[in-house]
């Protein structure tokens, strides 16, 4: 097996509260994995501990690629995301006062290999390059049907179009891991449907792993090769959608919680 | 589409060629006697200090309140350089080395500071420009109290426009460049900009650095032209007045900046008698910006020199 | 040995109006996370109503006081009533720019009414013109009515914040805002009630400082209200202990820098020391930090 991420132990928690206690997992190269779990399950924690965001009180996180290893436990957000760990927010986080083409063209930013002189009297290679980002940016929007609205706001976008454009942004970093939080939520069932699409055709196309949080069980079950279900913090199982379907713990911890959609 | 995209941008040279040509005009044919141009002065070394300030608070969204402080540097340093030198290129290089100089302390206060957020940075920047200020207080080369008197005389109409405009040019490009948009994105959201590869400390450091770089050669045209320097010149009301241009003008507004400071130059002429009235002027209007219309007055909206072209643009066909 | 006594004891003067204000700052900040940058205004506010109701109406030290802090508690709830409360769901830049308005406002406006030259308090007479010597040490009548002034104040504001209704409704507010309106407390008049407290202390050190330093100007707030800030910011801002020990402390400090060093680089050092606790350890020095959510 070919892993590109392994968890191992990792613990974290706040003013006493274990938020993350002792999780173990891993990814495999191509897998397209979910992390499931009631509210408060410490999902989120967990993709804030992968992505630098906080930094973990124990264990290790391993990220393989090229053939090298890094551990990531130490490392600031910035650069897990150069090492091609690529994010979304479960609460949208994108620059909302920028262009939809700003939005994915700043993500390019690592390949800019201009520096501050041409920056300043736009010399240099700047026209080139930024004529590439541009080129490279509308590519990509293309993918998401968004390059008709290169220029519009992100805020100005409708909810739906603002979690696609978000996905296309984390791409422009170039990951090799994705991790997505909660892509479908708040769409309704045609969107997700239509987002489902979208996220097996960019696992192929970009040649990536992901790892996505998702209440939207549906969606889970349908293209999540294999399931982590947190609760409380600590992993409760692991398995394909239909071991899980059926683990007498999960629906437990479920019960009452969401209802199988 | 691509051609909408992607802008050249030549329209500005012309633009400030046309400036100064006209500028230039008014200087020789006498128009322009030496009351108008000292608030001429004043008024392009105000733009230059907002455009600059703009680019710390306004675009990367870091606020400061000690640009003052920067100021400073730049003046005293190019004071005590032009004074020794007090030829053309003595000048020259008084400015570049007191904005390099503004440019270091920049990088020095920035690199602890600017971890800081919101309220934090700004209280913490009030007080490195208190420092810097009592520093000048103390010092012998600068003379303390008493300040530096017969400053030689270098700032003329070409080299007061060609530092204005090139301080407006080069931070606009900045802005419009990928170095530029890193520095926005950390406005808008510094965790999600952190969570696209952006260093979010190295391009604060940036933005900060060059802003003080350009409000060091705002001093140093002020100490040029004013011939004097004394510490109470650069206090806290100083960074206020800088702070109010680019608030009215607009946070994250060069063109705004641009209009504000000029709007208050003309404010300012008139409540000339009358000092303390000009105050409470500034205060009124940044308490009514804020509560009506926080965006200032262009919002993060440029004015296009695009308009200028007018008609011209027609004939550009719009393709994808 | 008697020196260093002197300075203590100098430092306790000082350092009672810093607390003063700081209290002012940190109680604000506790309930609306604003640096109220008028405060250093109604602080000045004070020192003048002091003066004019000492000279022009021939007032006693305690009405004067009285009368200060009462139109400095007015003057505090209606800067909020007007200036902050139409921002309070504003960005955070938004306000602070707004409360540097309205501190212009105040001083330079101040300015335009009695002009900028510095006043000078009418001299005291009976009890505080007195001075006592103690060993080497001189304490001056007004010393000990500063102590005395800062102590009851302090007394009266535990007692107020400890034990009654609009008190502990202060305190869950800067808890938790919407958690406290939920609960039905009224957030809009604990707020005003935060502004009124806070102003009345910053009147009284207004009255204390022209009575110890008999000289007043429009001004004169500004360095001190920046020193009570970062006071309050020392002992951990949002906290009531925090300020009365940051107070002390910064008072102690430029009293020291000033007798033993170089009295032209105290300001310098007390700024030294914000940056170095905005670095080191921002949350003060009996605050807790906090985390970001994500």
């Amino acid at each position: 097996m070919n892993k590109v991420l392994d968890v191992r132990k990792l613990s974290k928690s706040f003013g006493g509260l274990a938020a993350v206690t002792a999780v173990n997992l891993h990814l495999n190269k191509g897998e397209l994995v979910g992390l499931i779990g009631p509210n408060g399950a410490g999902k989120t924690t967990c993709f804030n501990l992968l992505t630098g965001i906080y930094e973990p009180d124990k264990g290790s996180i391993s990220l393989h690629r090229d053939g090298q290893e890094y551990s990531l436990e130490k490392r600031k957000p910035h650069e897990i995301c150069r090492l091609g760990v690529g994010r979304t927010f479960q609460n949208i986080r994108l620059f909302r006062d920028l262009t939809v083409l700003d939005n994915v063209r700043t993500a390019m930013n690592r390949t800019v290999k201009y520096g501050l002189f041409s920056a300043l009297f736009h010399i240099g290679s700047y026209h080139r390059e930024e004529r590439e980002l541009i080129e490279k940016s509308m590519e990509l929007l293309k993918i998401f049907e968004l390059d008709g609205k290169a220029l519009e706001l992100a805020k100005n976008l409708p909810y739906g179009e603002q979690r696609h454009l978000e996905i296309a942004r984390a791409l422009a970093t170039e990951p090799a891991l994705l991790l997505l939080d909660e892509p479908a939520a708040g769409m309704n069932p045609a969107e997700t449907a239509q987002l489902t699409r979208t996220i097996e055709w960019i696992r192929k196309r970009f040649d990536l792993t992901i790892l996505l949080i998702e209440h939207d069980m549906s969606l889970v079950m349908k293209i999540c090769e294999r399931v982590y279900v947190l609760d409380y913090g600590m992993l409760i199982a692991e398995g394909t959608p239909e071991v899980i379907k059926n683990n007498p713990r999960v629906v437990k911890a479920y019960l009452g919680e969401v209802a199988y959609a | 589409m691509m051609n909408r995209l992607f802008e050249k941008g030549r329209m500005k040279y012309i633009f400030a060629l046309l400036v100064f040509a006209i500028g230039q005009l008014l200087v020789v044919t006498g128009y322009l006697n030496d009351y108008l141009f000292s608030t001429l002065t004043t008024l392009c070394i105000n733009i230059i200090l907002a455009v600059s300030l703009n680019l710390i608070t306004g675009f990367t969204g870091q606020f400061s309140l000690g640009h003052a402080g920067f100021m400073s540097i730049g003046g005293y340093v190019c004071a005590l350089i032009s004074m020794r030198i007090p030829t053309v290129p003595g000048f020259l290089l008084g400015v570049l080395t007191g904005a390099l100089a503004a440019a270091f302390v920049g990088f020095i206060v920035g690199l602890p500071t600017l971890r800081l957020k919101g309220d934090y940075l700004a209280i913490a920047t009030l007080g490195m420009a208190e420092i810097i200020r009592i520093i000048f207080l103390n010092l012998k080369i600068t003379n303390g109290a008493a300040g530096l008197n017969g400053i030689p005389q270098f700032v003329d109409w070409m080299w007061l426009s060609l530092f204005t405009f090139s301080s407006i040019i080069l931070i606009s490009n900045f802005i419009r460049s990928a170095h530029g948009r890193a520095c926005v994105s950390i406005r808008e959201d510094e965790i999600a900009a952190e969570s696209i590869g952006i260093h979010a400390t190295k391009y604060k450091v940036t933005a900060f650095v060059i802003g003080a770089f350009f409000a060091g050669i705002a001093g140093g045209l002020y100490a040029s032209y004013f011939y004097f320097l004394r510490p109470t010149l650069f206090g806290f009301s100083r960074s206020i007045d800088i702070l109010v241009i680019v608030v009215l003008g607009g946070i994250g507004s060069l063109s705004g900046s641009v209009i504000a400071a000029i709007l208050l130059a003309l404010i300012s002429t008139y409540l000339q008698a009358f000092p303390e009235l000009r105050m409470v002027f500034y205060a009124v209007a940044l308490v009514v910006i804020m509560i009506v219309r926080p965006q200032g007055l262009m919002g993060s909206k440029e004015l296009s020199l695009d308009l200028l072209k007018g008609f011209g643009r027609k004939r550009q066909r719009g393709g994808s | 040995m008697g020196q260093f006594l002197q300075q203590i004891f100098n430092s306790i003067s000082i350092g009672s109006i810093y607390a003063l204000i700081a209290l002012g700052y940190t109680m604000v900040y506790g309930i609306i996370r604003l640096i109220n940058f008028a405060h250093a205004s109604v602080y000045m506010l004070g020192a003048y109503i002091g003066y004019f109701a000492m000279t022009y109406f021939g007032l006693g030290f305690v009405p004067s006081i009285l009368l200060a802090m009462l139109i400095c508690m007015i003057v505090g709830v209606l800067i909020e009533k007007i200036a902050y409360k139409p921002l309070r769901n504003a960005a955070r830049i938004a306000v602070l720019i707004t409360a540097i308005g309205v501190s212009m406002f105040i001083e330079y406006g101040m300015m335009f009414l009695v002009k900028a030259n510095v006043r000078s308090y009418p001299p005291m007479s009976g009890f505080l013109a007195k001075s006592f010597s103690v060993g080497a040490m001189t304490i001056t009548a007004q010393q000990i009515l500063i102590l005395a002034v800062t102590i009851i104040l302090m007394v009266v504001l535990q007692i107020v914040v400890k034990t009654t209704r609009t008190g502990k409704a202060m305190r869950a507010v800067s808890q938790d805002r919407e958690a406290a309106e939920l609960m039905g407390i009224d957030v809009n008049s604990t707020i005003s009630f935060t502004f009124a407290i806070g102003s009345a202390l910053a009147g009284a050190a207004g009255v204390l400082v022209g009575v110890y330093y008999n000289s007043i100007n429009p001004l004169m707030g500004m360095l001190p209200g920046l020193k009570a800030f970062v006071a309050a910011v020392f002992g951990g801002i949002g906290l009531i202990p925090g300020a009365v020990l940051g107070g002390y402390f910064i008072g102690a400090v430029e009293v020291f820098v000033a007798g033993y060093g170089n009295s032209m680089y105290r300001d310098a050092v007390v700024f030294a020391i914000l940056i170095l606790v905005l670095i080191l350890k921002p949350a003060g020095l009996l605050g807790k930090s906090g985390r970001e959510k994500v």
